[in-house]
């Protein structure tokens, strides 16, 4: 392999993908409006806290104030304070078009001083399950710590369900990784199923096949330039997630071999999938049955952990759901050995994959 | 001197197909040599082998001392080729493209010299896809020069091209002769091989069935010199009883065959006597065309033998 051979196809290569400016858009441009899209969409229902409406009729009382400073401490719930003066709650709500409410009756201190049973009136939407259930959740917390408060015993904080994992991170954090995850996949898919199908029938193979640049120089040069691509995307899907909606994902420098051998993998099953294809035509079809089943079902837009069990194992034999997990594990969770059990199965496929294609697709015809 | 190709026996069959059946060919260096037959006769399976990017099923080819094909990373560098309907990347400009070929080679060539010498300097900057097919053509011509070749494989060079871009590129051959390049082209233009070549050889149904100067072809090939005659159909009727060789009536002319001066003296005495009706009077013989016409039939433009019935034009690759 020589490495000016290398940088001359790389040259060709770059130009061609930069004058055609489809690819460019794909590659830089679609994700970054993808990130703003499901970034805008989901980062309000999305995060951590849902509102509730609380109505206190209890006045100032201690014993209120402490059921509130636990609901709040939930981190689940932002309360917002409704008057004591709107009449009833449930109509005020649903004039409002909001979803959750609670209402904390008059003499709650008394009643709570005495040891006396005192209701505390929550309302929900049952048209918004994910709300209810958080509400619902972070008010029997509070309820629970004022319990534990009343018999004299310390609140136990962290046990409920509610704040491991759907309040320590939010969606934006998963949407970072996901979109880089993207551009690792689709850019050199598309383009090496078209490009491998394309180059056959123009002949450009063949009359590369007159010069002395082999095939593994070709394809490592068209490896580098999906890296270029993917580096940048990486860069730009940070700054937008980070800048723009608080993302905390951080790379580190496990994030780096995953931007290597992801785009590898892709441009080696991409163009093994153009080789086998009669036509351009067919090709793009074929790269399309493959990528896009790939895209939704390997955490790309949503956390596999949110998918059905039986998505979740589908999820398992994607190459792509590799590729994320580690980027997940290195850049949000900090999961060092999730993410050196992601690599493995990556670099594996990668190596596998280039191996495959350079035997696979010919130049010459027979 | 050693022959700079060399082809003795060639076979490649595609399947039960022999697309080249048994040929031999031997180059000088320094001349042109066209390959010449109809699509599908085995022209461009024959130059591929010859450029090493299609392996034979058969017999012994030398290009430069080398085997093609178990050799072709040495010949690489001493051939130049253009492919049939040569194609580059859409975006990439001549320019670009000769410093990308000079990058693979490890040739330091000038592109603006390199591109004058094929008149394409004026394009040097423009995309490929905006190139006209004489101007891609000719880009073609640039690249396969870019390695100072010694020998250039040029198949089919102005296929598809129309007869002023066919024209300016035979100008381009014909200059890429200098320096004792061989050439080895491929065509089904008769016109084109007449015009460039030193020596042709006719191929057809895979088989070599004419080769040499084109005059040493008609010389063989060719029916004898014929005295034309204007007059009559009766004209024609009545030599044909008397003239010891044929005689036959073409375009309303009276054809007569003649081996010697005297026998044209001794036609002309008789016609003279005989009080038949005549005006004008010439002599003909017969083109590289008309034996090749009389040997494969008629080709059309695009290269396709013109229905005969009773043959059966040979399908799969050219």
């Amino acid at each position: 392999m020589r490495p000016s051979r290398v940088a001359a196809y790389l040259l060709v290569f770059a130009r061609t993908y930069l004058r055609s400016r489809v690819g460019l858009f794909f590659s830089l441009i679609f994700p970054i409006i993808l990130i703003l899209l499901f970034g805008s969409i989901f980062s309000n229902t999305g995060s951590s806290s849902s509102p509730v409406y609380v109505q206190n009729l209890d006045g100032t009382s201690v014993a209120s104030q402490m059921f509130l400073t636990s609901l709040n401490a939930t981190g689940a719930v932002s309360v917002h304070m409704v008057s004591s003066s709107v009449g009833n709650l449930s109509t005020w709500l649903v004039s409002k078009g909001y979803t959750a409410g609670i209402v904390l009756p008059a003499g709650f201190q008394a009643s709570f001083a005495a040891h006396r049973p005192v209701k505390v009136i929550v309302y929900t939407d049952p048209a918004q399950p994910s709300t209810a259930g958080i509400v619902q959740g972070a008010v029997g917390y509070a309820v629970t710590s004022m319990n534990y408060a009343q018999s004299g015993q310390a609140p136990v904080v962290g046990t409920m369900e509610l704040n491991v994992g759907s309040t320590t991170y939010q969606y934006i954090d998963y949407l970072v990784p996901g979109l880089i995850g993207f551009s690792i996949l689709t850019s050199p898919m598309f383009s090496m199923t078209n490009i491998a199908a394309q180059y056959k029938k123009q002949k450009l193979f063949r009359q590369l096949s007159l010069t002395p640049l082999t095939r593994g120089e070709w394809l490592a040069a068209s490896v580098l330039w999906y890296l270029v691509l993917v580096f940048a995307s990486t860069v730009v899907m940070l700054a937008v997630g980070r800048g723009l909606f608080g993302a905390t994902a951080t790379p580190t420098l496990l994030t780096i071999p995953f931007l290597i051998f992801g785009p590898m993998l892709f441009v080696s099953l991409g163009l093994l999938l153009g080789t086998f294809s009669k036509t351009p035509e067919s090709a793009s079809v074929v790269g399309n049955l493959v990528t896009f089943p790939m895209m939704f079902l390997s955490g790309t837009f949503f956390p596999v952990s949110l998918f059905p069990d039986y998505l979740q194992a589908v999820a398992h034999v994607l190459p792509l759901y590799y590729v994320i997990d580690g980027l997940n594990n290195t850049m949000v969770f900090q999961n060092t050995t999730g993410a050196l059990t992601d690599l493995l199965v990556v670099v594996g496929l990668a190596v596998l994959l280039f191996l495959a294609a350079i035997r696979a697709f010919r130049w010459q015809e027979e | 001197m050693e022959p700079t190709v060399e082809v003795q026996g060639l076979v490649k069959r595609y399947g039960p197909l022999a697309a080249v059946d048994g040929i031999d060919l031997k180059l000088r260096a320094g001349e042109v040599f066209a390959f010449l037959g109809p699509n599908g006769a085995g022209k461009t399976t024959t130059v591929e082998v010859l450029e090493g990017i299609r392996p034979r099923s058969a017999g012994k080819v030398r290009v430069l001392g080398h085997d093609p094909w178990t050799e072709r990373a040495k010949l690489q560098r001493r051939v130049g080729v253009i492919p049939q309907d040569f194609s580059f990347f859409d975006k990439i400009t001549p320019t670009e493209a000769i410093q990308f070929y000079a990058r693979l080679f490890d040739k330091r060539p000038d592109p603006v010299s390199l591109l004058r010498e094929v008149e394409l300097e004026e394009k040097a900057d423009d995309q490929f896809e905006k190139l006209s097919g004489g101007q891609k053509q000719k880009l073609g011509l640039a690249l396969a020069l870019v390695n100072d070749p010694e020998v250039l494989f040029l198949d089919e060079p102005t296929t598809g091209l129309d007869p002023q871009a066919r024209r300016t590129v035979w100008t381009v051959i014909r200059s890429l002769r200098k320096g004792g390049r061989t050439i080895f082209l491929t065509t089904h233009y008769l016109e084109e091989a007449q015009s460039l070549a030193d020596r042709v050889a006719i191929i057809d149904h895979g088989k070599i069935i004419a080769h040499g100067t084109p005059g040493e072809i008609i010389e063989r090939f060719g029916r004898p010199q014929r005295l034309v005659l204007e007059g009559p159909p009766s004209l024609a009727k009545a030599l044909e009883g008397w003239w010891r060789r044929p005689v036959s009536l073409v375009n309303g002319r009276t054809e007569v065959e003649v081996q010697a001066k005297e026998e044209i003296l001794e036609v002309l005495q008789w016609v003279s006597a005989s009080g038949l009706a005549w005006s004008g009077v010439g002599t003909t013989r017969d083109t590289l065309e008309d034996v090749f016409v009389r040997l494969v039939g008629r080709i059309d433009e695009g290269g396709s033998r013109a229905s005969e019935p009773g043959t059966d034009a040979k399908g799969g690759r050219t």
